[in-house]
């Protein structure tokens, strides 16, 4: 009887359903940071929601991103670190509204490396935080929006 | 659903590169329509990439990725031939899984 009911109910799940109960889906309740984090409006918040207090500046992470970004919108940014034991990787604009843009979680033999695209409202100053070993270190490099890409 | 997530996977000296454009609109909640009223936010908040079904990276976005999000990285190993998946959910709880092998 129980068997029959776990069968239908796998049933009835699909596969979305399926994959969720599998830990393969995405969301709220998966590791990394919380939603506050993503949310804080400004770097010290975002330190705090993120748990760390005053991160070191390091020569081991190599910050890209261009000196003027004509269109804020969609401005290209890569972190990379040579740093021991990456676990995480955040990408943070102090002038942004929700100064967090986005958060990695670098499990084990993954490279501390990540390439995305974000959006840069106004001349800020963009932040690559890595936690390596348990520890925060930090590289930032100022940029000049011509035109902000948060209303675009 | 949204469309499927373009995906670029290669291996090369014994690592692999990810490099994948997700599509979406990544409307930030900041902006306002014609007639003046706010245009909610709908974005990408967790992202999930698998290979062979080991979770190789995590992500949480916030609202400053970029529309249709692209995003590179790499991890050791990978063999060609063998799967890598990309999952995201959004913020209206609309998911999505797309899959590619590596070249």
């Amino acid at each position: 009887m129980e068997r029959r009911k776990a069968l239908k109910t796998g049933g009835s799940l699909g596969l979305l359903g399926v994959l969720a109960v599998l830990g393969l889906v995405p969301g709220s309740a998966s590791a990394g940071v919380g939603r506050a984090a993503l949310e804080a409006g400004n770097l010290n918040d975002a330190f705090d929601a993120l748990g760390v207090s005053l991160p070191e500046n390091s020569e081991l992470i190599k910050l890209t991103l261009p000196d003027v970004a004509e269109n804020g919108a969609v401005v290209p940014v890569t972190v990379e670190s040579s740093l021991a034991h990456i676990e995480q990787i955040s990408i943070l604009v102090d002038k942004n509204i929700n100064v967090l843009a986005a958060n990695f979680i670098i499990p084990k033999g993954v490279a501390g490396f990540i390439t995305t695209r974000i959006k840069i409202g106004q001349t800020a100053t963009v932040v690559a935080l890595v936690k390596a070993d348990g520890k925060f270190y930090r590289a930032s490099k100022e940029v000049q929006v011509t035109q902000g890409g948060c209303s675009a | 659903m949204g469309e499927a997530t373009r995906i670029r996977a290669t291996v090369k000296d014994g690592q692999t590169e990810v490099k994948m454009l997700m599509q979406h609109e990544m409307e930030t909640g900041q902006r306002k329509d014609a007639a003046g009223n706010k245009i909610p936010a709908w974005i990408i908040t967790d992202v999930k990439v698998l290979h062979e079904g080991r979770t190789v990276l995590e992500a949480q976005f916030g609202t400053a990725v970029s529309k249709n999000p692209y995003l590179v990285f790499r991890f050791m190993g990978g063999a060609k031939g063998e799967k890598i998946s990309v999952l995201w959910t959004d913020n209206r709880d609309d998911k999505r899984m797309d899959e590619t092998v590596i070249d």
